[in-house]
């Protein structure tokens, strides 16, 4: 299996965690995994993305011309990675924050609704993973338990005690996600 | 202790690796895009453990005196920085290389000229292996292109260090300093103790014992003729680096009929193109060289009677494709592709480049 993913939206979204923990999930699974993110002077309500790529084989190039895999978080995103999904690939969104409709019709298209879901749950730190839960959904490339490993893996101690709120979150985004 | 897998940054992965290589002092100055070598150092407190000294000294220029100070008492001892940071430690380089004084080094580079931006860039090339700083000098000059490549020249870099007493370098970019991927830790390896320096490095100024005359490490020679003497003695050095030491990886070179030659970051994203150029049927290899000196010009002049053209595909304006050109010495067509200033070439990019300039003239 290869999987090369972008997740892309507003700095402070948690885009780059949430790519941090899909790879912590896929080391846990033993698999190759590489993370790159667009680092630079960014900020909160700035840009930002990260590449995320999981596989049984050495990784390649951490620098992608196309995805198999596109999560885009806001409208700048979508009109920037919309045409860099492969045909047949698949492209996540959420609702919240995306004005124009997808063009594409030589790919899957799914909506998680994580802004509204997670402002329902009262967390809005939760949307990263509810839209994690949707991408497992779809494409359940690692298990569960991995991932639940992975964020113990990826959070300080102190912060293990937000692991069920963070389960529950990825089972609301498997819950929620639907394709468009 | 034993081996471990983790998940980090290049950047990470130095700063650990340090650790376990038996490193007895790093000093450093942050900068963009390698501050998480000093950052995980301070975290990780080897002071405690392994008693390896970590300094945040006051400039780059401090930090590369105190490695000059360090080396001379024959203790492992580095720091890194990022371009215009190693720009300012250049005379502290120039003079360990003149002490034959062994030291890790290590450049996360960024693009240029000038503070020029944070992004990544390989435009360091000319002044990593032609030089830098004054006289006539050479520095080790390894490449990483993966994490697990930033944790292994550590040791790798300070074994070939202290082999030949001369500065190592690790140069890197800012693409694998902030990409994460797994990395196999290598098992704690211990500090020298002052018994194995002394006998190890009989040059070390340690103080000295009756049985033998003062060490003294300088670089100054104010006799030419002594300073000649001391020259032909670093080139002699030199050309037992290069017979020796000489690095490299082939990716699919074989049935090759053009080649890719590519260093650190660029060589990863060149191993897509040549997936990309084999599924058109172009039969493409690539040669990455592991150290950027020695350089390998053998390997390259052979496969100049292999294959029809090569492009060096280097994230700057064309340096490395100088040291091609003179491999190959004009059999065939040799062309560079770069970006600059730090921007990132894409596979189809790299691709689209080699036909233009190399497959379609």
């Amino acid at each position: 299996m290869k999987e090369e993913i972008i997740i892309a939206g507003f700095g402070g979204q948690g885009v780059l965690s949430m790519g941090k923990i899909l790879a912590y999930s896929g080391l846990m699974e033993g698999k190759e995994v590489t993370w790159m993110p667009s680092y630079g002077p960014e900020q909160r309500g700035g840009t930002a993305n990260v590449t995320v790529i999981l596989s049984d084989q050495p990784i390649s190039s951490p620098i992608l011309n196309e995805y198999d895999i596109a999560i885009v978080l806001n409208q700048p995103s979508m009109d920037k990675f919309e045409s860099k999904v492969k045909p047949g690939g698949i492209l996540i969104y959420d609702s919240y924050g995306i004005h124009k409709p997808v063009t594409r019709t030589d790919i899957n298209v799914y909506q998680v609704d994580a802004m509204d879901a997670a402002t329902e749950m009262k967390n809005e730190k939760a949307f990263n993973m509810i839209i994690l839960g949707g991408l497992l959904k779809i494409v359940p490339m690692v298990e569960l338990e991995n991932v639940l490993l992975g964020l113990k893996k990826s959070l300080p101690e102190r912060h293990h005690k937000l692991i069920p709120m963070n389960e529950a979150a990825i089972k609301k985004g498997m819950e929620i996600i639907q394709k468009v | 202790m034993s081996e471990e897998i983790k998940l980090l940054k290049g950047n990470e992965a130095i700063a650990y690796a340090a650790i376990r290589y038996g490193t007895d002092g790093y000093f450093g100055y942050p900068i963009t895009p390698q501050s998480e070598v000093l950052e995980t150092l301070m975290a990780e407190m080897p002071w405690e453990t392994t008693g390896m000294v970590v300094l945040q000294a006051e400039s780059e220029v401090a930090a590369i005196n105190m490695v000059y100070g360090g080396a001379a008492t024959g203790k492992r001892v580095m720091t890194s920085s990022s371009s215009p940071g190693i720009s300012l430690k250049l005379e502290g380089i120039s003079y360990l290389a003149g002490a034959d004084l062994p030291c890790l080094i290590v450049n996360v580079m960024r693009g240029g000229p000038g503070l020029g931006t944070i992004q990544p860039s390989q435009a360091d090339y000319f002044q990593t292996v032609k030089g830098g700083g004054h006289g006539d000098y050479r520095l080790i000059t390894l490449a990483p292109s993966s994490v697990q490549e930033m944790a292994d020249f550590v040791g790798l870099g300070f074994d070939l260090a202290f082999k030949y007493a001369n500065p190592a370098i690790i140069l890197a970019d800012g693409i694998v300093g902030q990409m994460m991927e797994k990395v196999v830790l290598p098992p704690y390896r211990a500090r020298k103790t002052e018994e194995e320096i002394r006998q190890e490095n009989p040059w070390a100024a340690r103080g000295k014992t009756a049985d033998r005359k003062p060490n003294i490490i300088t670089s100054l020679e104010l006799d030419a003729a002594m300073m000649e003497e001391n020259n032909l003695r670093f080139q002699a050095k030199y050309k037992k680096i290069e017979e020796n030491e000489v690095r490299y990886e082939e990716f699919q070179c074989d049935d090759a009929e053009y080649l890719l030659i590519a260093f650190g970051s660029s060589a990863r994203i060149c191993q897509k193109v040549v997936e990309l150029a084999r599924a058109e049927g172009i039969k493409l290899g690539l040669l990455r060289p592991i150290t950027l000196w020695p350089f390998p010009t053998k390997a390259i002049a052979a496969y100049a009677d292999k294959v029809k053209g090569m492009l060096s595909v280097e994230l700057n304006a064309g340096q490395m494709v100088e040291d091609v050109r003179l491999a190959v010495n004009g059999k065939i067509k040799v062309e560079h592709y770069g970006r600059l200033g730090g921007i990132i070439f894409t596979p189809d990019e790299i691709l689209e480049a080699l036909k233009e300039t190399i497959i379609n003239q």
